[in-house]
């Protein structure tokens, strides 16, 4: 236990010129390629998809940052976190309360909503390291049962502090503005396609979910990573080893929830209105849901799973004249939203007991091996995968 | 000084159905090691064939199927899936019982829909006077069923077979496998007692003053939680304890909401956790619960 990081990261720090002699830069690998074109295929969709498959495609990016925090948080550091939905509640409140101009008789500083998207994260973050002293106590199912009290509390501040939050009805959300770029319904041709909020929203988010990925790939793979990955398999003996348990884990309560918050102010300004009957319990599932179907501990799968759980709805939705057992919603059958509920549940079970590790793991586990036939892969989520 | 002895009668009484709940989330975790996340559905699944059954065939046939249905969900549960995982790490089992909560959740809630479905106790709004003091028949019911449960559970646990049984399970899985013990037959009697108790307390949950089975019975149930949590999740006394906590914290919480009006209305749902957070930042393992002692 106590060497193996050692050498791995001395490995990792002596493999590049190594790799180099056995890889030539060009040509690329197949793996590249697959990047290029999923990066254009990605940037190319507005010009042709419509307004819902947008909108599906903008959930399956804030839940993507959303997933990514709580795998932080859950697959990586092992804090079961079934509160996640209070802190994007956090997230798209505090976007609407900083940015709003308080007409609507309801709180609002006016800022400048890039502003106010900062700030909106920074209170998310902030009410993740007030929890922290609370989660720092607890661990396992202890950890888990007092972060459901967040969703109540939550909950019963969404719905009785009117002046901040609108209560029941919820609030509009102000569109965002960056330097004079709104990201609202104004018309704006782009190559004989309108842009709508929707289409240049898409690129807003592709930026920040890239932006997220990026830095939680940074953090895992780096130090910080190792250690919560010690934290999660042995507190005891990653105290032993001088990590210092205590403050890894506030931290890691903190970045999840700012990512959280992220998630929210995105949701926010895609829904337009907030609502509190959103940030329930099903939301908090849903994202366990994700990272436990994408594969628990790996930015890649928390990413995988976001989109699967968030899609399956929309596309049930879509297709449900089409589809056998799937009625449409009111008329007494299965609606699509519950048809979803019913997959995506089985798929939780089904990817705990038959596959663990999640959906990721298929695509590393058939790519990994030649890659690296003789060692084993540094900071890949294969170890965090290992245990559960 | 009445309207808190009635709030305080109430509350124990609803303490006591939280108890049975969280009675049986501490005996699965105790033989199986598992905590259970999916234990409020096991208690809607038993209130729904009760209330579905209860207009042909009478009240206490409905009730014992209730009983009975919770119980096989529970046991199918067991046998179906936790029994098919091959690893040694509970804690992801923990997370194989959030998929079957979403499961069973949304396959009763559908079936639920909008209604309220009556459950047809022959107490209906009924209140019992004692001196200055009135209590809903319900209430004395709940007391008194959850008082004989709890008693009948607690001597069978500790003077039959398979009490001893599953006692030893808890404490040492392997041992007691050694001994002949069969944890299949145990852990599969755990689910099955525990989707019985949750079965009974569903009856209690949705008789007067409450209106009726509706979707969010589930949230109620999920109250047991905070009781079992604060109690300690691996000892029975604490989970009786924590249901008592739970169900006066919340009886008193509702009945002065209008003199605390400040802190927003709906504050009963809410001051459990609040209990509960509390109690944790003391006792960090419950008030009974055994601290978890690692070897390095």
């Amino acid at each position: 236990m106590s060497d193996a990081p050692g050498t791995t990261v001395v490995a990792g720090r002596g493999a590049p010129p190594a790799k180099t002699a056995l890889r030539p830069a060009w040509p690329p690998r197949p793996r590249t390629y697959l990047w290029i074109a999923g990066s254009v295929l990605l940037l190319a969709l507005p010009f042709y998809l419509d307004r819902f498959w947008l909108q599906a495609g903008l959930f399956a990016m804030a839940a993507a940052i959303g997933a990514i925090g709580i795998n932080m948080l859950t697959g990586s550091t092992g804090q079961l976190s079934m509160g996640h939905a209070f802190f994007l509640a956090v997230g798209a409140y505090g976007y609407c309360a900083f940015a709003g101009d308080g007409g609507d008789e309801l709180t609002g500083l006016g800022l400048p909503t890039a502003v106010a998207a900062v700030l909106a994260v920074a209170l998310a973050g902030l009410a993740g390291g007030l929890f922290s002293p609370i989660a720092g106590r607890l661990r396992g199912a202890y950890l888990g049962i007092a972060t459901l009290a967040l969703i109540f509390i939550g909950q019963h501040v969404l719905f009785n502090a009117h002046d901040l939050t609108g209560g029941f009805n919820g609030r509009d959300v102000p569109p965002l503005n960056i330097l004079g770029f709104r990201f609202d319904d104004s018309e704006l041709v782009v190559a004989a396609i309108p842009f709508g909020s929707a289409e240049k929203l898409w690129y807003a988010g592709l930026v920040l979910l890239a932006g997220c990925a990026l830095f939680a790939r940074g953090v895992l793979r780096g130090r910080p990573g190792r250690a919560m990955n010690v934290i999660r398999d042995h507190r005891i003996a990653a105290g032993v080893m001088g990590v210092p348990v205590a403050r890894y884990r506030a931290a890691a309560f903190v970045l999840s929830s700012m990512y959280a918050g992220l998630a929210g102010v995105l949701l926010a300004l895609v829904f337009q209105r907030t609502v509190p009957d959103y940030f329930g319990m099903v939301l908090s599932l849903e994202y366990l849901a994700m990272i436990v179907i994408g594969g628990l501990g790996s930015v890649a799968g928390a990413v995988v799973g976001a989109a699967f759980v968030s899609l399956l709805p929309q596309v049930l939705t879509r297709y449900s004249d089409a589809l056998p057992l799937v009625a449409e919603s009111g008329t007494g059958g299965v609606a699509p939203g519950e048809a979803a509920r019913y997959l995506y549940g089985a798929a939780v079970v089904a990817v705990v007991l038959f596959l663990p590790g999640g959906l990721i793991r298929l695509v590393t586990r058939r790519t990994a091996p030649p890659k690296h036939p003789d060692k084993p892969t540094p900071g890949t989520p294969g170890p965090s995968g290992e245990e559960r | 000084m009445t309207t808190f002895a009635e709030l305080l009668l109430n509350g124990v009484s609803l303490g006591s159905v939280y108890a049975l709940i969280a009675l049986g989330f501490v005996v699965i975790f105790k033989a199986t090691e598992v905590v259970n996340f999916a234990h409020a559905s096991l208690l809607l699944a038993g209130g729904y064939v009760t209330a579905v059954l209860h207009d042909d065939i009478g009240f206490w046939p409905a009730l014992l199927a209730g009983v009975a249905g919770a119980a096989l969900v529970g046991a199918a549960v067991e046998f179906l899936v936790m029994r098919r995982y091959r690893g040694r790490d509970h804690s992801v089992l923990a997370i194989v019982t959030i998929g079957v909560d979403i499961l069973l959740v949304t396959e009763l809630t559908r079936r639920i829909g909008t209604n309220v479905l009556a459950v047809g106790d022959p107490w209906g709004d009924a209140v019992l006077t004692i001196g200055s003091v009135t209590i809903a028949e319900t209430r004395v019911a709940a007391l008194i069923a959850a008082g004989l449960l709890i008693t009948a559970f607690l001597l069978v646990f500790r003077h039959t077979s398979w009490g001893v049984a599953m006692r030893a399970a808890a404490e040492s899985a392997e041992t007691a496998a050694l001994m002949g013990v069969r944890l299949g037959r145990v852990s599969l009697g755990a689910w099955a007692v525990a989707g019985g108790l949750a079965a009974v307390a569903a009856l209690f949950l949705t008789v007067f003053p409450t209106p009726g089975l509706e979707r969010s019975t589930s949230l109620a149930a999920m109250k047991a939680f905070p009781a079992a949590i604060l109690g300690g999740l691996d000892s029975t006394t604490g989970a009786l304890v924590g249901g008592l906590t739970v169900g006066v914290t919340e009886s008193l919480a509702t009945g002065y909401q209008s003199d605390l009006t400040f802190l927003g209305r709906g504050l009963g749902d809410l001051a459990p956790y609040l209990v509960m957070i509390v109690i944790l930042l003391v006792r960090p393992a419950g008030l009974f619960g055994t601290k978890e002692l690692a070897r390095v």
